[in-house]
């Protein structure tokens, strides 16, 4: 059995690592990651204007944007990215690949959980923090953007990171609409094979596994170092890590 | 495309059977794989009081395995993987037995109780020592201690965690459609393909998911309020 699953390593590790790269989209591990990191880092700007509008003083701005988190909390990543899949090319009146298509519905989602950890960090800083910007003749937007938001932000580092490592996990759902993953590469590994489904599906389960318990193990470190350079006691309320 | 119209493919018996099928086996899996994950979480938590590194060490492989690598990718390893190392006999019955469902309750079961005991054992350490100390004192042995003092309490601090996990778990039973469970999301996809009403059919299913995710949160918040009221910290 580990022979078996050295020989497919060996035989398939470029699939793995980029997919059918030079001769046809990027794949494997490469196309997961960059998945990934387009998904969070482009979720980030709109996690920060839904944080804002869901702690703000007027109605307007609060209610479609809890109505949306609320919505995306409540409903499968897999229905999310069937109406993306779905909506998308009608409005745009244009193909959509399957990979934009995932980034697309990444950011919806990772943008609706993101906003909680977002406003999770801001909520947890000391009041006194916005009086005394206030105080010192600041106004809201210049206090948020000066004085809350890159305290809130670091504080919240970890957090975003463990998200982040959601986001890969999550990545495995294109799957379902054949974006060339990693997951997508193990499958394609696998029905070629036909006979090793074991061998090869325990190499997939071991991959994130090695990618994730990294990335996990740095937002340990991270965690560690920050609460020991934040003075202060108070407790971060985490927003739910999700499966 | 044609018009929007819910009342057409709603009215279609065929269509509701399908899509109710659908909803009755995503709750099978769902509560299915809830009841296997809570008492493995309860157990691995169990465990993990032992005296003895190589119980922590192994639920401590247990949790991080079923953490890190993505939930799809288990059901996969179950239902492609280790089904196809089972013996002739076994793989036979479990065909005959509707084997992607009771592989999809096995996989989400196992993975969800990595979450649900990580919740319970932060409840637990929130508990204060004293409250401990004061249960031996009163002559409770470990299993009274756990049973009456620290569990209830230990609940009460995870219920918020619990509640949480519970909701990614009922939508989690969705990836179940993967491996070929006909679950809401599954019966989704061949109602669209067949009444060619995408719109129509994904709305429904978006409400209905969204509607049992909103009750689950109700509920769980309000049996939080209930049980701080009888907290009375």
């Amino acid at each position: 059995m580990l022979h078996n699953a050295i020989a497919i390593v060996s035989e398939n590790w470029l699939l793995l690592l980029i997919g059918q790269y030079p001769n046809g989209p990027l794949g494997g591990i490469a196309a997961t990651l960059i998945l990934s990191v387009l998904g969070i880092v482009l979720a980030f700007p709109l996690s920060v204007l839904i944080a804002l509008a869901r702690i703000s003083r007027w109605r307007l701005l609060r209610a479609p944007a809890t109505a949306l988190v609320y919505l995306v909390r409540g409903v499968p990543l897999l229905m999310i990215i069937f109406w993306v899949y779905f909506l998308f090319p009608l409005l745009l009146g244009a193909n959509v690949p399957g990979f934009a298509t995932m980034v697309c519905t990444l950011v919806i989602y990772e943008g609706a959980f993101l906003s909680e950890v977002v406003r999770a960090g801001i909520e947890a800083l000391p009041r006194g923090q916005m009086d005394a910007a206030r105080a010192l003749g600041h106004s809201y937007p210049r206090a948020m953007r000066y004085v809350i938001l890159p305290q809130a932000l670091y504080n919240m580092l970890p957090a975003i990171l463990s998200q982040f490592i959601s986001t890969i996990k999550e990545t495995t759902l294109g799957y379902v609409i054949n974006v060339p993953e990693l997951t997508f590469a193990a499958n394609q590994i696998n029905n070629r094979l036909l006979t090793k489904p074991f061998e090869v599906f325990l190499i997939l389960a071991l991959t994130y596994y090695a990618v994730c318990w990294s990335l996990t193990w740095v937002a340990t470190w991270l965690e560690r170092r920050i609460a020991t350079r934040r003075a202060g006691p108070a407790p971060i309320g985490m927003m739910a890590a999700r499966a | 495309m044609k018009g929007f119209d819910l009342v057409a493919l709603l009215s279609n018996p065929g269509f509701r059977a399908m899509l109710l099928h659908g909803l009755f086996m995503t709750f099978v899996v769902a509560i299915g794989s809830w009841l296997l994950a809570m008492s493995l979480g309860i157990a691995l938590l169990a465990i993990r009081q032992l005296p003895g590194r190589i119980a922590e060490a192994a639920v401590a492989a247990y949790i991080s395995y079923h953490r890190n690598v993505p939930t799809l990718v288990q059901l996969m390893l179950w239902y492609f993987g280790i089904a196809s190392l089972l013996p002739g006999a076994l793989q036979e019955w479990l065909s005959d037995h509707n084997a992607e469902a009771l592989f999809a309750i096995l996989g989400l079961g196992l993975c969800q109780a990595a979450y649900f005991s990580e919740d319970l054992r932060s409840g637990l350490r929130a508990v204060p020592p004293g409250q401990e100390e004061a249960a031996h004192a009163l002559g409770h042995g470990f299993i009274g201690t756990m049973r009456f003092v620290l569990m209830p309490q230990a609940f009460r601090n995870a219920l918020p965690a619990l509640v949480n996990h519970t909701v990614s778990l009922f939508k989690n039973s969705s990836l179940a459609m993967a491996i070929g469970v006909a679950e809401l999301t599954h019966a989704v996809k061949e109602v669209e393909s067949e009444s060619f009403r995408t719109f129509e059919t994904y709305l429904v299913a978006t409400i209905i998911y969204l509607a049992c995710s909103l009750l689950l949160m109700a509920a769980g918040a309000a049996l939080s309020r209930r049980a701080t009221l009888a907290g009375a910290r």
